[in-house]
């Protein structure tokens, strides 16, 4: 299969540029397995693109490539108009996990100062009203003190969204943050971080196994099928901005969960492995 | 705060286990010595005239007087002069020995922590001086502290260094071998959050590593508090100190045969010594940790 046509980014400046991505990763007994093959995809400043597909698709290895955690075999990552690493050393640069990753010895507030601590230049007072603003809005200003242990899943999540935010990072990269949470909880979290997004600007790339979660919340949803992971289609969510809840109930947003329920269950043909891609698909 | 009276809770249980352990030992003892000891009697208890003999069922030489004493015995012992003519109460040069003890094995414990916590420090940061070195320090630990302790007193001279040099020496292994599991603990996910911040290498070691690092050392740390005191005595010996636990015990030694009261006395205040060390080390953990979601104990 050749590259997929790349639908052209909102934008006129790219936030994210990938072309001719390959990933191969050695497996014992000298032979590899490919985890990305071909990948191109450009991606405008300011726009919120999810990656979904079933496990093995490579959505978080793509998502780490784009950080420069770690190396494509082949092809050319750029960020901003810069290579991948030199965009990481100038910090542009946010991270959320599915796990919230924050330090148990240090508060609410120091965990989401940590970042402004590695970096200089920023002074105390401003740092401080800084992790000030982006605790608030995530709506956990009156637990500034508190320490991660005594916080429910979500809350840490959000604590773990403010960190990523709070030095304005160009791109925040998202690896299945709501992952481990419930329902609720989730629905929550994904009208928070959109409202975060209104409020910031920032360039959102976004790994779940969600369709209405990606559907909800993109401006473009990349499907990807696995073995070897690849591009398989590019959707446009064209629901209006600001999405609210009544979005969940628009035919519209109907009719985009479906039509990237297809592009995934087209993925693998028909017969019994399209059942499966149904029965993934239902997760969401 | 809750987390400060949860901190000050587990050092209390802490100390509580302790003591019920003194107690079960205490207990054990004296049942033993009921069961196996030597006869004894009570004259005229309280003023009363009544009078109680116990004779043991058994008879088993190593619960006799001259091996174990009677609890009462030893803590009598503790109350009476060194030696005769004398002012000071074995308590007394007890207490005053055991804080000379102490102070000796404190320094070199500080000593050792420095060292073990650097040489974790270095090996984390290079598999070549891992690889280079670490056979060393595990070998190090193989060699008799009996033996070696006479060779660290040829060569510093008798006194003071060499003390603490034994001291060290028995402190730094289980910091260095503790801490570099406690620097390699944090969660691979927080490395990779540190790498996408561009952090160097000196701030994740500061601001990750050896923060996570903490409980992994303050395990070691009372391990090491024990094992300072222990080589500080050993040490006392051959290096020659007049004034530690380690001269007392080679006294009361040749003494044994004829006041056992006094050496047992003598082991009861080292290991009350020990016991305060970890005691304080502990107050130390929980008081550094207190904030952290997990306790330990």
């Amino acid at each position: 299969m050749s590259s997929v046509p790349v639908t052209p980014p909102a934008s006129d400046a790219l936030a994210v540029r990938l072309a001719g991505v390959h990933k191969s990763f050695p497996v014992k007994g000298g032979s590899s397995t490919v985890a990305l093959e071909d990948i191109g995809l450009d991606i405008g400043t300011g726009e919120f693109v999810s990656l979904i597909g079933p496990s093995g698709c490579g959505k978080s290895t793509l998502l780490r490539i784009v950080g420069d955690l770690i190396e494509p075999t082949a092809g050319t990552v750029e960020v901003n108009g810069k290579p991948a690493h030199q965009a990481r050393i100038d910090r542009d640069y946010g991270m959320v996990f599915q796990a919230p990753v924050l330090f148990d010895w240090r508060t609410v507030e120091a965990n989401v100062r940590l970042p402004l601590e590695l970096m200089t230049g920023a002074a105390g007072a401003d740092r401080d009203r800084r992790v000030r603003e982006m605790l608030d809005l995530v709506g956990l200003a009156d637990f500034t003190r508190h320490h991660p242990h005594q916080l429910s899943g979500g809350m840490q999540q959000r604590v773990a969204i403010a960190r990523a935010l709070v030095f304005e990072p160009a791109l925040l990269l998202m690896d299945e943050p709501f992952g481990a949470l419930d329902e609720m909880t989730r629905e929550r979290l994904n009208g928070e971080v959109l409202k975060v997004w209104a409020r910031t600007g920032t360039t959102v790339i976004f790994v779940t196994h969600s369709i209405p979660e990606a559907v909800f919340l993109s401006t473009r949803v990349v499907v990807m099928s696995p073995r070897p992971g690849r591009i398989s289609e590019i959707i446009d969510i064209d629901l209006p901005q600001p999405r609210t809840e009544e979005t969940r109930e628009s035919e519209r947003y109907f009719e985009l969960v479906t039509q990237v329920r297809e592009a995934l269950r087209a993925q693998h043909g028909g017969g019994a492995s399209a059942a499966r891609a149904r029965a993934e698909g239902g997760i969401g | 705060m809750t987390d400060g009276r949860s901190a000050a809770r587990g050092v209390l249980r802490t100390v509580l286990l302790l003591g019920v352990f003194l107690l079960v030992v205490g207990v054990l003892w004296e049942a033993f010595k009921w069961l196996f000891g030597d006869p004894w009697r009570l004259d005229d208890i309280l003023g009363t005239g009544l009078s109680y003999y116990h004779q043991p069922p058994f008879d088993l030489l190593q619960a006799s007087d001259l091996q174990l004493p009677h609890l009462w015995s030893i803590v009598g012992a503790l109350m009476e002069p060194v030696q005769r003519n004398q002012e000071q109460t074995l308590l007394g040069y007890l207490v005053s020995a055991a804080a000379y003890t102490w102070a000796e094995a404190l320094i070199g414990f500080a000593i050792g922590t420095l060292i073990g916590v650097t040489l974790a420090a270095i090996f984390v940061h290079s598999l070549f001086a891992e690889r280079a070195f670490m056979p060393y320090v595990i070998a190090s630990q193989a060699i008799p502290i009996v033996a070696l302790a006479p060779i660290i007193v040829v060569g510093f001279g008798r006194g003071l260094t060499s003390v603490v040099i034994i001291a060290t020496y028995l402190t730094f292994f289980p910091v260095t071998i503790s801490q570099m599991r406690g620097l390699r603990s944090p969660d691979p996910r927080a490395l990779e959050l540190m790498r996408s911040y561009a952090a160097s290498r000196w701030q994740v070691f500061w601001k990750v590593r050896m923060p996570a690092s903490l409980p992994y050392l303050f395990t070691a740390l009372k391990v090491a508090a024990a094992a300072a005191i222990v080589g500080a005595i050993i040490g006392e010996g051959p290096g020659g100190v007049k004034d530690g636990l380690g001269r007392a015990i080679v006294n009361f030694n040749q003494q044994y045969i004829t006041g056992p009261e006094k050496l047992w006395a003598t082991i009861l205040v080292a290991s009350i010594t020990g016991i305060l060390f970890y005691v304080c080390v502990r107050i130390a953990e929980a008081i550094t940790l207190r904030r952290r979601g997990s306790t330990s104990a």
